[in-house]
């Protein structure tokens, strides 16, 4: 089944440190999965769950959700507030039985461009192993075909 | 029930309210409807309202009811905390209203705030038994069954947004699910939208579900939706030591933080 699988990853990363952390990765010419998408936000505080649900829905196998450390935030307490959102929401998905390791959170400073490389090789392995995401594929829509994946 | 009528009857004659917010006799026994009782002749019917499905707290913010004055309300300890809730999202002003507590039959007026948390914190909301009993058993599932098993609830949903009418504290004018630019979730019932709107739902209502239950007995498909608000509810007051509708002036859970809030997935 996972033959000739390759994961899609949805990265929603903040614009102050994260962003600039992947930056750095590629300044840094440290080579990385290419398996990842980047998605830029102004702040951790800014990554609502419904695009979660709505990166799974489109296709992603897997999700990262990263930002500046706490105590780093630009706009002070932006990440504070999203881990808050972050522990209630893992916990719904987890209820309802989604595979909470799908969505891989992390924090990673724009000075951490290697963490960011090693933390999305991690992801992609990681996501390799669970096999793709089907589940929310296969739901389906009025009028559109659940998509077939290979 | 002589004393609810009695203190009514009171409370309109002195014109301390203009409305009691309360039950009657529905049409069928055992049954009750909300009544809204506006002249004196008419506080005869008002009943106790055991076996009532609404939360009749539901009703403050609506703005046909708004319109009638200031109202009494018959409520039982779920319609108090849904009030100290409201209270906490300033959606509700100290003596906006009184309360009239029923709990075991006994009549308590409540005329502010402070005296409806008093007489909450002496009946603290645990989940019932029932309820703890059928999260537990969900959690015991494989995630692959509590998959299935969700998929198989909200299969019946119709999308007929009755939990969300009768919720009291689903007031927004525009709900997320009347936006259609972006549409977060599809209007049709389908598998698909029937996942986020419940999740969606969960989370709006995460750190502000009282715990009535007056959304899973409004489902016309027998959906066990409050569930998905209880377990969020439990984890919030074991992480945060947080639980909504005890205290009237509240810092929202989800829009408030710790530097110390400890989590084990973040890397």
């Amino acid at each position: 089944m996972a033959d000739g699988f390759e994961p899609r990853l949805t990265a929603f990363v903040c614009n102050w440190c994260t962003y600039a952390g992947a930056d750095l990765t590629g300044t840094s010419r440290i080579r990385y999965a290419p398996n990842v998408r980047i998605i830029r936000f102004p702040c951790t505080g800014r990554i609502d769950f419904m695009l979660i649900l709505k990166a799974f829905e489109q296709g992603a196998d897997g999700v990262i959700v990263s930002g500046c450390h706490p105590g780093d935030c630009h706009y002070t307490a932006g990440n504070y507030h999203a881990r808050r959102r972050w522990m209630v929401f893992r916990r719904l998905l987890d209820f309802v039985g989604i595979d909470v390791e799908r969505v891989q959170f992390a924090w990673v400073s724009a000075a951490e461009g290697a963490k960011w490389a090693q933390l999305v090789n991690e992801v992609t392995e990681k996501i390799r192993a669970l096999g793709p995401l089907e589940e929310f594929r296969r739901l389906p829509m009025p009028g559109v075909q659940p998509i077939e994946v290979m | 029930m002589e004393a609810l009528r009695a203190k009514a009857r009171e409370l309109l004659e002195s014109r301390t309210v203009q409305v009691v917010v309360g039950h009657e006799q529905g049409s069928v026994p055992g049954r009750p409807r909300p009544v809204f009782v506006r002249k004196i002749e008419d506080v005869d019917r008002l009943v106790a309202g055991e076996g009532g499905t609404i939360n009749l707290a539901v009703y403050l913010l609506k703005p046909e009811v708004q319109a009638l004055g200031r109202p009494a309300l018959v409520a039982d300890p779920a319609a108090l905390r849904t009030v100290l809730q409201l209270a906490s999202e300033n959606q509700i002003r100290d003596g906006a209203l009184v309360a009239l507590a029923l709990d075991d039959g006994r009549l308590t007026e409540l005329k502010d705030l402070a005296a409806i948390e008093a007489f909450v914190a002496e009946r603290p909301a645990g989940l019932p038994a029932e309820d703890q009993q059928r999260i537990a058993e969900i959690e015991a599932m494989s995630r692959e069954d509590r998959w299935t098993w969700w998929l198989e609830q909200f299969s019946r949903c119709l999308k007929c947004y009755a939990c969300r009418a009768a919720c009291p504290m689903c007031y927004c004018p525009r709900c997320v699910v009347e936006c259609n630019q972006p549409q977060w979730v599809p209007a049709a019932a389908h598998p698909r939208g029937n996942l986020e709107w419940h999740l969606c739902r969960a989370m709006h209502l995460a750190g502000r579900c009282v715990g009535c239950g007056a959304c899973a007995r409004a489902c016309p498909v027998g959906i066990p939706l409050d569930l998905l608000t209880q377990v969020l509810a439990r984890q919030i007051e074991a992480d945060f030591g947080v639980r909504a509708g005890t205290r009237a002036k509240a810092d929202y859970v989800l829009a408030s933080f710790r530097t110390t809030d400890k989590e084990d997935f973040i890397r």
